[in-house]
């Protein structure tokens, strides 16, 4: 037997959860495929218009929007970002003990600069 | 046999999605095709026993980029984008070059030596989770890195509210 | 390898194991689809009764059959694809979100050594799957090509990725005090208080976490997405039959998933707390699974009653609720569980 290596490393523990993913998807997609045997289609020009409340449609429909749309998912991700880093220093805390107390502290103060800097531009402001 | 056979299915894949990705003629459909990319990424990460790692590929590239992605194609104007000019008049040129790369790499290939067997092994690594030895060093032996991290973190909330707010 | 007196090729150990995940699979997964179809029953009740009406009543004893006539009726509708949407998108977007809910299931314990799979990052896979609810919102409204979808969309998505931020950084007091991201570990620690569970400790991450948890499922107070006096439905305006019914069905597992979280990480999931078990022994021959589905129980009732009581948020209050309230919420919390478990030393 030759020394479990990235090379023949199986992570049987995450099998399942593959084997639920596929089991997942092909219930989404088999409940639609079984369905789509049974069900009628009567379809005409106007039930297959896009929905004005009876009226026909006016316009583009993926017309530009707010800028603030952009803002918002760019501080999602920076501050997704701080929470990944944030996992594995709660894991360790324990161990490392002041020392890490102190560096969290300092990267939490960081962010916590933007943060401010983002109300105080009005970031969050909705209208 | 097994191990192989995954790593295998998971390369393959991702070479044919990347392909996909840059030949669907809708940004939408190429995000929907990175997005299952992304899943495969993580796939590989778990055959190197680094799941806190494929665990984050999925929450901050599908979960959180990705979605970025979206939020600026949705600002493009796609119906330009899909019925413009397909590829670059260059696009020879580029071929060309990645083909040469592509036989250079294959002809290395017979060279290569695996590295001497590290601290780390996977039975370490199971041993205390890959969550908690990748926090213990980040934390004591890379902890200058991750201090700059926050930084970089700060000029990204600073450039992205400060280059939209020129643009209203 | 021997079995029943027989040599079997070796071939068979990983297709028996294979097998017993998907039975394994199968159960959870009908048990929750089982579960999806009474919370829609129970809280058409629920509400019922609260508004002093009786809520659904004639199909089977007391409407008890309802369900079943919902799932029946969906099926058999047409399933209507606007003629001017990007139909592949428009027609794989139901199923994103169904897929990340069901796949969420893997990693919750029901009772102790319940588990599909017993992953050392569980905690994180939720997370993952979580944010994966962002695709099915934003697909469906960009493929509908309808004002309405697209508008609801945009908000939906704006919303759900607002509140993922307050939501991840919720738990990581729980991380912190328990020092492990798989579940099973996180109930096991929360044993070693006398009062067994996090919510003491905690208080302000649950909080955090469940108004967290209202808006990532879209559920009232805030389904604005869904706000039919302005947005008709929202992204799924468009959708019919079988289609719409998945994204009905996402946000209930989304919901039971989210209340299943609760439990794990702040109400010591199948567990009782040991004060209560040392002064009532009788306590402890009750079997896990019962506690655990009393308190999810507890926690989808919740959703019902915040329903049927809070009234629907504007857009902006929800934005600045998220990250005007909640964001400093979940980071004092993070200082103060770290300050705190420094002098205490752990």
């Amino acid at each position: 037997m030759s020394p479990i290596t990235p090379g023949n490393y199986l992570p049987s523990e995450y099998l399942p959860i593959m084997i639920l993913m596929i089991i997942a998807g092909a219930f989404g997609a088999g409940a639609l495929i079984v369905g789509a045997l049974f069900r009628i289609r009567r379809s005409y020009r106007e039930k297959l218009m896009p929905y004005e409340s009876g009226n026909p449609p006016i316009g583009e429909p993926r017309y530009r929007f707010s800028v603030k749309f952009y803002i918002i998912a760019m501080l999602f991700v920076v501050f997704d970002v701080e929470a990944v880093f944030l996992y594995p220093w709660a894991l360790v805390y324990d161990k490392i003990g002041l020392y890490a107390l102190i560096e969290m502290m300092l990267f939490i103060t960081v962010l916590v600069v933007g943060y401010i800097y983002a109300w105080k531009k009005e970031a969050f402001k909705w209208d | 046999m097994l191990p192989k056979i995954f790593f295998g299915y998971f390369a393959i894949a991702m070479v044919v999605l990347s392909l996909l990705i840059i030949t669907r003629r809708n940004p939408v459909h190429s995000v929907l095709w990175m997005l299952v990319l992304f899943f495969h990424i993580a796939g590989l990460y778990l055959l190197l026993n680094a799941e806190f790692l494929a665990a984050v590929q999925v929450i901050l590239y599908a979960g959180a980029i990705l979605v970025l992605f979206l939020f600026v194609i949705m600002m493009l104007n796609l119906k330009e984008e899909i019925s413009g000019e397909r590829f670059e008049g260059a696009w020879p040129l580029g071929v060309s070059v990645s083909a040469i790369i592509f036989v250079l790499m294959l002809l290395t290939t017979g060279d290569f030596v695996h590295g001497p067997v590290g601290k780390y092994t996977i039975e370490v690594i199971k041993s205390e989770t890959h969550a908690k030895a990748l926090g213990k060093l980040l934390y004591t032996e890379y902890l200058f890195p991750f201090e700059i991290a926050s930084l970089i973190l700060l000029i990204a909330i600073v450039g992205a509210i400060v280059l939209a707010k020129r643009r209203s | 390898m021997n079995v029943f007196g027989m040599t079997v090729p070796a071939g068979f150990e990983l297709a028996t194991s294979i097998a017993i995940i998907i039975v394994k699979i199968a159960v959870i997964v009908a048990v929750t689809m089982l579960h999806v179809l009474y919370a829609t029953y129970f809280e058409r009740k629920v509400i019922g009764h609260m508004q002093v009406r009786l809520g659904p009543m004639r199909v089977g004893y007391h409407g008890i059959l309802q369900p079943f006539a919902d799932g029946i009726k969906l099926f058999f509708k047409e399933d209507v694809v606007p003629a001017e949407a990007d139909k592949t998108v428009f027609k794989i977007a139901p199923i994103i979100p169904v897929f990340a809910t069901l796949s969420a299931v893997a990693v919750i314990p029901f009772f102790d050594g319940f588990v599909i799979a017993n992953i050392n990052v569980g905690l994180l896979y939720l997370f993952a799957m979580s944010s994966l609810a962002a695709y099915g919102v934003i697909m469906a409204g960009w493929a509908s090509n309808s004002k309405y979808s697209f508008l609801g969309g945009l908000r939906s998505s704006a919303q759900v990725i607002s509140y993922e931020v307050p939501m991840g950084l919720s738990l990581v007091g729980v991380m912190l005090l328990s020092g492990s991201l798989n579940l099973t570990e996180i109930v096991k620690a929360q044993q070693q208080y006398w009062f067994g569970m996090y919510l003491i400790p905690q208080f302000l991450g649950y909080f955090v976490f469940m108004v967290s948890a209202f808006a990532e499922t879209n559920r009232t107070p805030f389904d604005l997405p869904e706000a039919e006096s302005e947005l008709v439905a929202g992204y799924f305006v468009e959708y019919s039959g079988m289609r719409f019914a998945f994204y009905y069905a996402a946000e209930y597992i989304g919901m039971i998933v989210m209340s299943c979280v609760a439990v794990i990480c702040f109400w010591g999931g199948w567990t009782l707390p040991p004060v209560l078990v040392d002064a009532v022994p009788a306590l402890a021959a009750v079997p896990g699974i019962v506690w655990f589905l009393a308190k999810v129980y507890f926690h989808v009732f919740l959703y019902y009653w915040v329903r049927a009581t809070v009234p629907r948020y504007r857009y902006d209050q929800l934005m600045s609720l998220g990250w005007k309230v909640l964001l400093p919420l979940a980071l004092a919390n993070i200082v103060v569980t770290s300050v705190v478990k420094f002098f205490a030393g752990s």
